[in-house]
């Protein structure tokens, strides 16, 4: 199997990381519930996961939230920062774990303006300032498309907020440790992150770092192993924004994976997934027939997106995984916007997505499979 | 052998984060987590116990790691 569908989930994940699960599986007992050495030995990693994720992210250990995903994260960040009274700025490049919370939102009075993408997926700058209003609360978008891979300038987009009063919430799904990322440098209020894609770590863990000092509303509440007999929940983050049982086994794995970043460098991680994701743009731009989207003169992640002429995205996708064993993503992406901007709204389109684990060899594979395919269907 | 109780410094905080932040910074010949004694609080959670002759010192690893007690008392602990 070749799988190339790392902005989905990143597979293999670093030795360490499915280690580090086991022992805590074997070992760990209720985080914050209790002070005996089992319940200690789950607190102290997940603080050292904190403490690791502060320090990839620019932010700070008592700052930063787990939760179960960044589309968790984004839902709490939305509901409880925003009102049916606000106006939002989001943009076409978005997903679905941006859009519907802000729909839901807006289906209750909030106002959202979407700003567009041109031909190539670039995001239309200029129309940032035409869409504020008075009553503008926030620009809630990602760092990168998770379609087309092109990055969003969030400097442009942190002095935009800066400027006009505006909290910036920032999806980093597709660019926490691949792309260096300083929240509290950039004045992010509240940086979303997910730990199953870019941070190597287990399904079911993921996060948000806060700015210091935004008090957000909880989505849940619930049992918080301290302060019992209140009837309402802490005050205080992260176990604000924590009810439950942390998923310390899953934490446990996530640190792993985020150690490994730092070991390795993010910088050095980029730099191996985006040239393989080079090799195999520029060895499929000369199969004729493919169609590749996005503008490669701008900065994007390692993610290549194409369509063959006119075939069904999902037939190319079936041929790719049951003739080569190669594994990647078909159709919608859960970015619906993207795909009507990019005008492949029927046929969906076939995403290439790279990691650090990948392989030379395996894209000179992909790129023939994908001439074998081309000269078949088309 | 009996157990007999002894005066203990203990120092709760706001959130279990700030109780592991402690740990993770404060030599443990300063102290140790605990869970919070009853008669300091209803709640539970996690606490830090030390020797009261240390309470200067604790306290000074708190103010430079930035870690923000709830409560200091002394207790006397088994």
């Amino acid at each position: 199997m070749i799988y190339f569908d790392n902005a989905a989930t990143s597979l293999p994940k670093p030795p360490a990381v499915g280690e580090a699960i086991l022992q805590a599986l074997n070992t760990f007992g209720g985080p914050g519930r209790g002070g005996h050495p089992a319940a200690l030995a789950a607190g102290r990693t997940i603080f050292k996961a904190r403490m690791a994720v502060a320090k990839l992210l620019g932010s700070a250990p008592e700052r930063t939230v787990f939760t179960s995903n960044a589309t968790e994260s984004l839902n709490i960040a939305i509901s409880g920062l925003l009102t049916p009274a606000d106006h939002v700025i989001t943009t076409a490049l978005d997903h679905n774990s941006v859009l519907r919370p802000l729909y839901r939102l807006r289906d209750r009075g909030m106002g959202l303006s979407i700003i567009g993408i041109d031909a190539n997926g670039n995001l239309n700058y200029d129309d940032f300032a035409g869409v504020l209003q008075p009553n503008t609360k926030a620009v809630v978008c990602t760092h990168a498309s998770n379609l087309i891979g092109t990055v969003i300038d969030l400097s442009f987009v942190s002095d935009f907020c800066k400027k006009n009063g505006l909290l910036m919430i920032t999806d980093a799904s597709q660019t926490a440790g691949v792309f260096p990322i300083d929240a509290d440098a950039l004045g992010i209020d509240v940086l979303c992150f997910t730990g199953h894609k870019g941070l190597m770590g287990p399904q079911g863990t993921g996060g948000f770092c806060v700015r210091e000092g935004l008090s957000i509303k909880p989505l849940k509440v619930g049992g918080s192993g301290i302060h019992s007999f209140s009837e309402t929940h802490p005050s205080e983050i992260p176990d604000r924004l924590e009810a439950g049982t942390a998923n310390a086994h899953g934490i446990a794995g996530l640190l792993a994976g985020v150690e490994y970043i730092l070991e390795q460098g993010v910088d050095t991680i980029r730099e191996k997934e985006c040239a393989l994701a080079e090799l195999f743009r520029s060895g499929i731009a000369e199969i004729p027939g493919v169609r590749i989207y996005g503008d490669p003169n701008v900065s994007h992640a390692p993610i290549v997106t194409l369509n063959i002429g006119t075939v069904d995205s999902a037939e190319v996708g079936a041929h790719l995984a049951d003739d080569y064993g190669i594994c990647v993503r078909t159709g919608a992406h859960c970015v619906p916007l993207a795909h009507i901007g990019l005008g492949t709204k029927e046929q969906g389109s076939v995403r290439f997505s790279f990691s650090s684990f990948n392989t030379q060899e395996e894209v000179r594979i992909a790129l023939r499979a994908i001439a074998e395919i081309a000269a078949e269907l088309h | 052998m009996e157990r007999k109780k002894q005066a203990k410094l203990v120092i709760t905080f706001h959130t279990t984060t700030e109780a592991m932040h402690m740990e993770a910074v404060c030599d443990p010949a300063l102290g140790r987590l605990i869970p919070v004694p009853r008669e300091i609080s209803a709640g539970c959670g996690l606490a830090w116990g030390a020797d009261p002759n240390d309470e200067a010192a604790v306290l000074k690893v708190m103010t430079e790691n930035k870690i923000v007690y709830q409560e200091k008392k002394n207790v006397m602990l088994y």
